[in-house]
């Protein structure tokens, strides 16, 4: 298991291609990329800050992957979450998992990624023609990640 | 008791604390404190705690680099965290 915070960038291609490779019975490996946008709630964004807890982050995001382990027949999982001031279209997240077959690195990605929006400590903060302004919480992330306790 | 508290977005902004050392004597309160009851305490600094803390505005805890919920039992030692719902991905 691989997790990264950082402020610099990742290259999706290279963190892929180092999960393919690591093991030869690897027959898929699903990837998922979040990514800044220009618009939010009908307003023009210029700029997104991302906060974090250091310390807790870390930990929340390896148990999220645990978590993962333990319901799917998965090989490895790697997550990179950025932080601190992008622009539009700056990659802000990567989640990728390997396994022999898609259906579980399909399934363990996307419950990394119903996890990480709704128990891994980060807060968005953007900026808009109006000025600065915190992100609230959706409704429709805490329903997505309620999907996986049936 | 001695616990760290450490706050986080909207909250640490609006209170303009990042984090405090917080000392409480030795009685019934503390050892019977929880995240709650730490809330409830905090926010009699004035109006903008009582907003902040126990107002509109949904804050959750963790203990411990560790999510709880209102009724997480708070020990000597702890790290206490609250921030609002997570936003990040």
């Amino acid at each position: 298991m691989a997790i990264r915070v950082q402020t610099q960038d990742f290259d999706a291609g290279l963190e892929i291609k180092l999960l393919r490779n690591a093991r030869k019975d690897t027959g898929a490996v699903v990837s998922f990329i979040g990514q800044v946008r220009d618009l939010n709630e009908g307003d023009k964004v210029s700029q997104l800050t991302l906060e974090h807890y250091p310390g807790m982050t870390e930990k929340a995001l390896e148990a999220i992957v645990t978590k993962a382990q333990s319901r799917w027949d998965i090989f490895d999982a790697t997550v990179i979450h950025r932080v601190g001031t992008l622009q539009p279209t700056d990659q802000i997240v990567l989640v990728a998992v390997s396994s022999a077959h898609r259906g579980e690195a399909f399934k363990a990605c996307e419950f990394i990624m119903d996890y990480l929006k709704t128990e891994a400590p980060f807060w968005k903060k953007e900026v808009t023609d109006s000025g600065e302004r915190w992100i609230d919480a959706k409704h429709t992330d805490d329903n997505a990640r309620e999907r996986w306790l049936e | 008791m001695k616990i760290k508290i450490l706050y986080f977005a909207r909250l640490k902004e609006t209170l303009k604390f990042s984090t405090e050392d917080l000392e409480l004597p030795d009685d019934a309160f503390a050892s019977s404190l929880t995240i709650l009851k730490l809330k409830a305490y905090l926010a009699k600094r004035n109006e903008t705690w009582q907003q902040m803390l126990m107002g509109k505005l949904k804050v959750r805890g963790a203990i411990n680099h560790e999510l709880v919920d209102d009724n997480a039992p708070i020990a000597d030692g702890d790290e206490v965290a609250f921030f609002p719902p997570v936003t990040g991905g």
